[in-house]
């Protein structure tokens, strides 16, 4: 029983390893360096050997001194098989093995006897290993466009694998793909009509929504629950489903290519949601504030205007963000009714933009950082209030 | 008293709704009665616009005589293929004008002209002249003249409006060779899709249940895909995947794990042997999956988590207590306690894919063995052209999303509704 936890435990633990010391060598690969393998074999047995090596030192030698001795040997075995690689790495490579033995330091013989042992060390490195594979597989694309954005086509084509930034260049040149898709490609105007688009479906949105989310909230009327359980279902409609009818019609009203056209499309395909999600929090508000306002004689739009809108801040906000993050995302539509490069929105320019063969790679990548910034932005900032909106209005997307 | 407090109350609640009602009712529930229209018409993208009659006005002078003027209108139909009926025309002068010579069809008036032209065939052309002098002998200006822009008016029929129906369109759609793979293709897309990004989400919600530093951080980055803008996501894993200097196939090339660059996005089957059993596999829509799987687990994980987050920690103590494995507390209790959660996943997964246009659109434009039905929407539509089977096609994915509800809900509603 103790040999075979031993021998799963040091597996375990020397998959997580080279797992780590993989990723790194990628990212240094990604700096230019010329690392031609992982070297998976010298690595399984390094690995296995600290780990074996861990177990039997047990606490005879503080755990500080354990690590180090551990980081440094596999440092000068790696060092000596892959030579001329600047100590940048190397220093890398050792911090990775303090890691590894620090995550390792808890686990010894007598906690291997324990029942069960093997798979709380199997669910441990799981959850370890996914973490940071998750991390990396989702933020590597991130990570690439926005350095692809201030490389130049050149150095693209020569090393496609060289990620480093050179900061001591001009800051022209470094920003150069930026300048360009501003200057040359009308971007601040794509900019401006996204920002218009976006914030104004937000307001519409929320100017249809409210009193429609407080009549369901609150009044009772013919056909309100119809009304209540058929948001839901419309809301599950697809978009490509509307696009055909939606272009015949708007073509023969001249609302394609305009602003007004899109503001009324988004409009409508989040106000479903919006009321969904606005009703259920209305309802939470106590009703005596209302009978209260009721005897002062306040109208209905005294009442939201005065007591509900102030109350419900918090959804609003949620409601609002979510509804902008559509807004701004949006491609179907912008795809269907703009054709005009004038009427653009940032989506729809940069999918212009790749239309063209000839547009070199940088200025796509420095457009895709122009569109994602701001939704990245907003979404880290009011991590709160979208995600709350997030799962209410998961239905969509 | 009470009658008429409850009749306010009613009539308020429709003013309040009426608004979003009217709307969401014009732009989502009439498209799709609409779609019925258009897909049982032989239209094109062509005959939606409407046919105008349309007037060019050139001013010119005429030499010697400074207090005349000859006006030159070019006349003509815009549309190649229809005729517009009854068009009539009116133009305003200034007030000293006076006509020399008054075509038949129209009238001099007031000090505008008004002529009716009566019916013009598809790409009738005509150019329309008349000359005016002053009543005073004064010179004209001709900036004045040009600046106001005659008008014109006509009935044309509208192709959208006639009661011609065929049942071409769904024949072409639904007995078409490709139909089946077609529906294939979306089967894999939407199915794999959706299975793909409920198993992401539950390792990842499982993940971020546990305590470690930085875990809100975490949180925020599993969310990424799934609020960055597609166009860019779908430009940059383009980018990452090109065969020629893309990221990946670099590195794989560097790392010596292929020898050859894959273009994974433009390749459709690569051929796999394991244990010795050959197999094609649909690499660019393998692909597609995977970009499907990565943008949008997070829903799943957000979900998950939440669910995760609300079960009773004395069910873990008291597995502890019983000596419960790892894997037995999650098999056992995880898992059950999470079902009605995934059961409703699935279905807002299921049908959300099923419709997903963009990204396949934007990834390989449904090349490469990744058209899906919503693909071939816009294909049909608008790069073939063909409204009206576009709008068939719309009909067969509604059809196919009604019925698959139906049964979902048959099978699992009951389920859900006990949750």
């Amino acid at each position: 029983m103790r040999t075979k936890n031993t021998i799963i435990f040091s597996l375990i633990s020397t998959f997580f390893l080279i797992f780590l010391i993989s990723i790194w060598k990628i990212l240094a690969t990604l700096q230019g360096l010329s690392i031609n393998s992982f070297n998976i074999e010298v690595l399984f047995i390094l690995g296995f050997l600290i780990s074996l090596a861990h177990l039997v030192i047990g606490s005879r030698i503080k755990s500080f001194y354990k690590s180090i001795i551990f980081s440094s040997v596999f440092v000068v075995c790696d060092g000596y098989l892959i030579q001329k690689l600047p100590i940048w790495y190397n220093l890398g490579v050792f911090l990775i093995l303090y890691f590894f033995c620090y995550k390792i330091c808890k686990y010894s013989f007598i906690g291997l006897k324990e029942e069960h042992s093997t798979q709380v060390i199997l669910f441990d490195f799981l959850t370890l290993f996914g973490i940071l594979f998750f991390s990396f597989v989702i933020l590597f694309p991130f990570y690439m466009m926005l350095v692809t954005s201030f490389k130049t086509q050149i150095a693209l084509l020569v090393n496609p694998l060289d990620f480093s930034i050179n900061f001591g260049q001009d800051m022209k040149d470094l920003f150069k793909s930026y300048f360009v898709i501003f200057k040359s490609y009308k971007f601040g105007k794509y900019i401006l009509t996204s920002t218009i688009v976006s914030v104004g479906t937000v307001f519409i949105t929320l100017i249809f929504a409210i009193p429609a989310a407080y009549a369901v909230a609150r009044l009772n009327f013919f056909g309100k629950t119809f009304l209540s359980t058929s948001i839901l279902i419309i809301y599950m409609f697809p978009a490509i489903v509307l696009v055909i009818p939606l272009y015949t019609i708007f073509s023969q009203l001249g609302l394609r290519n305009s602003i007004e056209g899109l503001l009324i499309v988004y409009t409508a395909t989040t106000l479903p949601v919006a009321i969904y999600m606005l009703q259920g929090y209305f309802k939470s508000i106590p009703k005596e504030l209302e009978e209260a306002a009721i005897l002062d004689k306040l109208s209905w739009f005294g009442i939201i205007t005065k007591i509900i809108i102030p109350l419900s801040i918090p959804a609003i906000s949620s409601v609002a963000l979510y509804v902008f993050m559509i807004a701004w995302n949006e491609f179907l539509f912008s795809l269907m009714f703009l054709d005009n490069p004038n009427s653009f929105t940032l989506s729809r320019a940069i999918q212009y933009l790749s239309g063209d063969a000839e547009t070199p790679r940088q200025y796509l990548m420095a457009g895709s950082v122009v569109v994602t910034l701001p939704v990245l932005f907003i979404f880290v900032y009011f991590e709160k209030y979208l995600v709350s909106g997030l799962t209410a209005g998961s239905v969509k997307g | 008293m009470n009658d008429t407090l409850a009749n306010t109350e009613k009539k308020t609640a429709y003013i309040l709704t009426l608004p979003a009602v009217l709307l969401v009712f014009a732009i989502i529930l009439f498209p799709i009665f609409a779609n019925v229209w258009i897909s049982f018409k032989e239209v094109e993208l062509k005959d939606i616009r409407i046919p105008e009659p349309r007037a060019k006005k050139i001013v010119k002078s005429i030499s010697d005589e400074p207090s005349k003027i000859k006006i030159l209108y070019k006349l003509r139909n815009s549309s190649l293929l229809q005729e517009i009926r009854d068009v009539s025309f009116k133009d305003k002068f200034p007030k000293n004008f006076k006509i020399e010579n008054l075509d038949p069809r129209c009238d001099y008036k007031n000090s505008s002209l008004k002529c009716e032209f009566g019916n013009w065939p598809a790409k009738y052309k005509e150019n329309f002249q008349v000359i005016f002098s002053t009543n005073d002998g004064s010179n004209i200006d001709k900036k004045t003249i040009k600046s106001i822009k005659p008008k014109l008016d006509g009935n044309s029929d509208n192709i959208l409006l006639n009661t011609n129906f065929t049942l071409k369109n769904f024949k072409k759609v639904l007995f078409e060779n490709e139909f089946i793979d077609l529906l294939l293709t979306t089967f894999y897309y939407t199915f794999f899709g959706t299975i793909g990004s409920i198993v992401f989400g539950i390792l990842t919600a499982q993940m971020v249940n546990q305590k470690f530093y930085g875990r809100t951080f975490m949180r925020s980055v599993l969310l990424f895909p799934y609020v960055a803008p597609v166009v860019a996501l779908a430009y940059t894993w383009e980018l990452l995947l090109d065969p020629n200097s893309g990221t990946l196939n670099s590195l794989l090339l560097n790392y010596q794990i292929i020898e050859t660059p894959i273009n994974l996005l433009g390749q459709k089957y690569i051929e796999i042997s394991i244990f010795g059993f050959d197999f094609k596999l649909r690499l660019a829509l393998t692909t597609v999956i995977m970009f499907e799987i990565w943008r949008y687990f997070p829903l799943a994980f957000l979900f998950i988590l939440a669910r995760l987050q609300a079960i009773p920690k004395e069910l873990y103590e008291a597995a502890d207590v019983d000596g419960a494995s790892p894997f037995q507390k999650f098999f056992k209790i995880t898992l059950p306690q999470i079902t009605a959660v995934i059961s409703i996943l699935f279905m807002i997964r299921f049908i959300w894919n099923f419709n997903k246009f963009e990204d396949v659109f934007l990834l390989t434009g449904g090349a490469s063995g990744t058209r899906t039905l919503p693909i071939n929407v816009y294909q049909q539509g608008f790069a073939i052209s063909d409204i009206g089977m576009g709008s068939a096609v719309s009909i067969v994915i509604v059809v196919l999303l009604l019925m698959f509800m139906f049964f979902y809900f048959r099978l699992l509603g009951k389920r859900v509704d006990e949750n």
